[in-house]
């Protein structure tokens, strides 16, 4: 099948004179059109971007705290039973200074990604297999949205009566509470794999694994990413579920501090508590976030500072091609002005959002 | 066009394709039969649903065809679509990299070849672009460089320049006759744009609709380079037109 080595030693010769200088016309011509092309993207400094990403975070935080506070304010309840959030907060902060805070809250998050990479694992196998198969996507496909369905608290009697009050336990429904979503998330991904991409593969000569490893897993990712974030949501809340009932004598955790104050009639306690499973599940998103924002800015379905929703209110009057001689649209307003026509991955992106949002 | 050598470099003999089944069932194309001569820059034109991109699709390997038999005589086929489905998570490098770690190319070489192949099309150094920072013409052309990439001895275009600014398509004529004149490359260029068939094609293959069937096929005598507003080629496409008009004619009754 191979041929001489390289296509383009494979000359014919047949250049003229006229052929060169016709070329060279071209050369300019083209080098001119490319130039004004090439988008005039400018990054604002990163102060500002992270600025710009901070204030209004900061400033719901603070409308919240002080609704909480007007409720205190208003007696509604005992400040025993409701304290404030100056108090709840200092007691976190001084928390912070313990080591059994630590401790728990160490054992808390080992579990959760024991529970976490397990799930993981577990849905991305059945994702793939399911996809693959139409009879097995006929028989279990809905079986897999049921189960996601399912309350993750309700698998806790069974799984304190197969397992007793341990370790395996809480596992066990971490895993069943954040399988599934990973593994929808697998299967809608392969679903709006767009059909051209995949004839681009085969065309190029991929088949069965390589066609897998060059063009559907990668056209897939958005869709797995929006899983693998639902999916931690669902272990996160299982996990709290599961610590709140399954309490393992010896084994501290932050779910068993939170039961522990409950008990206690300790609700500076208890907000304490609620605010650290905040924080981490903050974080967590922020991470997910981060790791979505970069491959959609990498795949040109998000330029800087735009979106979809805002570029379709902005009145930016362009034409959706992004070809050819523009040279205004395109610098106006320091954004990327083209949108590929062939958003192979934002079809897949934007059609899986609304499923998995 | 002297130079034109004998041999053929693809045989389609007595092709039929159906899609569906049952009262659903739609004829694409009719008992094609055509010879694509190597070396030999063949478009095919005709309106739509004259099945040119599925006879396209069966020259690639991308389909089989319901009866006839497709043969390239060893040769290797390579695909360019009409949007530029160059793959969005990767460079403009990474693209043309794909069909040659595909076939187990060593990095250095690779590195080498995506070059070679991007200063073919003019892109040297833009090998780190991702395509939504490049336009629609600088697209193609990765896009183009890609199908290279295959080694293709035939070159399968669908409609390549269809999408692109009047001005930006003139000039990727220019660059894929260049191209095309260096390498030797057979190319097989599905159009539905009259002129664009007569500015490029050694052969017009005029192809009726629903199902396709060749209509007729037009030898184009005007030297090289062509100019796509010249005065002859503005001739024979008006008797192009002409008979294409007559083909789309004959659905209206």
């Amino acid at each position: 099948m191979a041929t001489e080595s390289g296509t383009s030693t494979r000359l014919r010769g047949r250049s003229t004179g006229l052929d060169a200088e016709t070329g060279l016309a071209v050369d300019a011509a083209l080098a001119g059109l490319d130039a004004l092309d090439i988008p005039t993207a400018q990054r604002r400094p990163l102060a500002a971007r992270a600025w710009a990403a901070t204030w209004p975070k900061i400033g719901a935080l603070a409308l919240f705290l002080l609704l909480w506070q007007i409720v205190v304010w208003s007696g509604w309840k005992p400040t025993y039973l409701l304290p404030g959030p100056g108090k709840a907060l200092s007691e976190f902060g001084s928390r912070l200074g313990t080591g059994h805070f630590w401790d728990a809250l160490a054992r808390t998050l080992v579990r959760a990604l024991e529970g976490y990479a397990l799930a993981v694992v577990i849905g991305v196998v059945v994702g793939v297999v399911v996809s693959r198969s139409t009879i097995l996507r006929t028989a279990v496909g809905s079986f897999i949205t049921a189960l996601q369905t399912m309350p993750s608290i309700v698998w806790f009697p069974l799984a304190i009566l197969l397992f007793k009050l341990s370790e395996s336990a809480i596992l066990f429904v971490v895993v069943l509470g954040a399988a599934p979503s990973v593994a929808n998330g697998v299967i809608y991904g392969v679903d709006y794999v767009p059909p051209l991409l995949v004839r681009v593969g085969r065309s190029m000569g991929a088949r069965g694994f390589s066609l897998y490893r060059y063009v559907v897993a990668p056209a897939a990712l958005p869709s797995v990413l929006a899983g693998l974030k639902q999916g931690w949501a669902f272990c996160w809340r299982s996990l709290m579920a599961g610590e709140l009932l399954v309490i393992v004598p010896g084994h501290s955790s932050v779910g068993a501090d939170l039961q522990n104050s409950r008990e206690l009639i300790d609700t500076v306690g208890v907000m304490a508590s609620m605010i650290t499973i905040f924080v981490v599940g903050v974080l967590v998103d922020a991470a997910f976030n981060t790791a979505d924002q970069r491959m959609r800015v990498r795949r040109g379905l998000i330029a800087e500072g735009t979106s979809a929703v805002r570029a379709a209110r902005g009145g930016r009057g362009r034409g959706v091609t992004g070809s050819g001689v523009d040279p205004v649209g395109g610098s106006g307003d320091g954004t990327v002005p083209h949108q590929p026509a062939d958003t192979g991955a934002g079809g897949a992106d934007g059609g899986h959002a609304g499923g998995a949002g | 066009m002297t130079a034109v050598r004998s041999d053929t470099a693809v045989r389609i003999d007595g092709i039929s394709r159906f899609f569906g089944a049952g009262a659903a069932r739609v004829q694409a194309l009719d008992n094609v039969s055509l010879d694509v001569r190597s070396g030999e820059f063949l478009c095919l034109l005709g309106a739509s649903g004259c099945g040119k991109s599925t006879l396209l699709g069966l020259i690639a390997g991308l389909d089989a065809p319901s009866a006839g038999t497709v043969d390239t005589t060893g040769r290797r086929a390579g695909m360019m679509f009409q949007d530029s489905a160059l793959l969005p998570w990767l460079t403009a490098g990474g693209n043309i990299e794909v069909p040659l770690r595909l076939r187990g190319i060593r990095r250095g070489e690779r590195r080498e070849r995506v070059e070679r192949l991007l200063a073919m099309v003019r892109l040297a150094g833009l090998a780190d672009k991702r395509p939504h920072e490049l336009s629609g013409g600088m697209r193609q052309r990765v896009s183009l460089a890609r199908a290279f990439a295959q080694e293709a001895d035939i070159l399968c275009m669908d409609e390549p320049f269809g999408a692109l600014d009047a001005m930006t398509r003139d000039l990727l004529h220019d660059e894929l006759e260049r191209i095309w004149r260096e390498t030797g490359v057979t190319v097989i260029f599905v159009t539905h744009d009259v002129r664009e068939a007569v500015r490029l094609g050694d052969r017009i293959v005029l192809l009726s609709s629903r199902p396709g069937r060749v209509a007729e096929i037009f030898d184009v005598d005007i030297e090289r380079p062509r100019r796509i507003d010249s005065a002859r080629v503005a001739e024979l496409a008006t008797t192009v037109t002409t008979r294409l008009r007559e083909e789309v004619g004959r659905h209206g009754h």
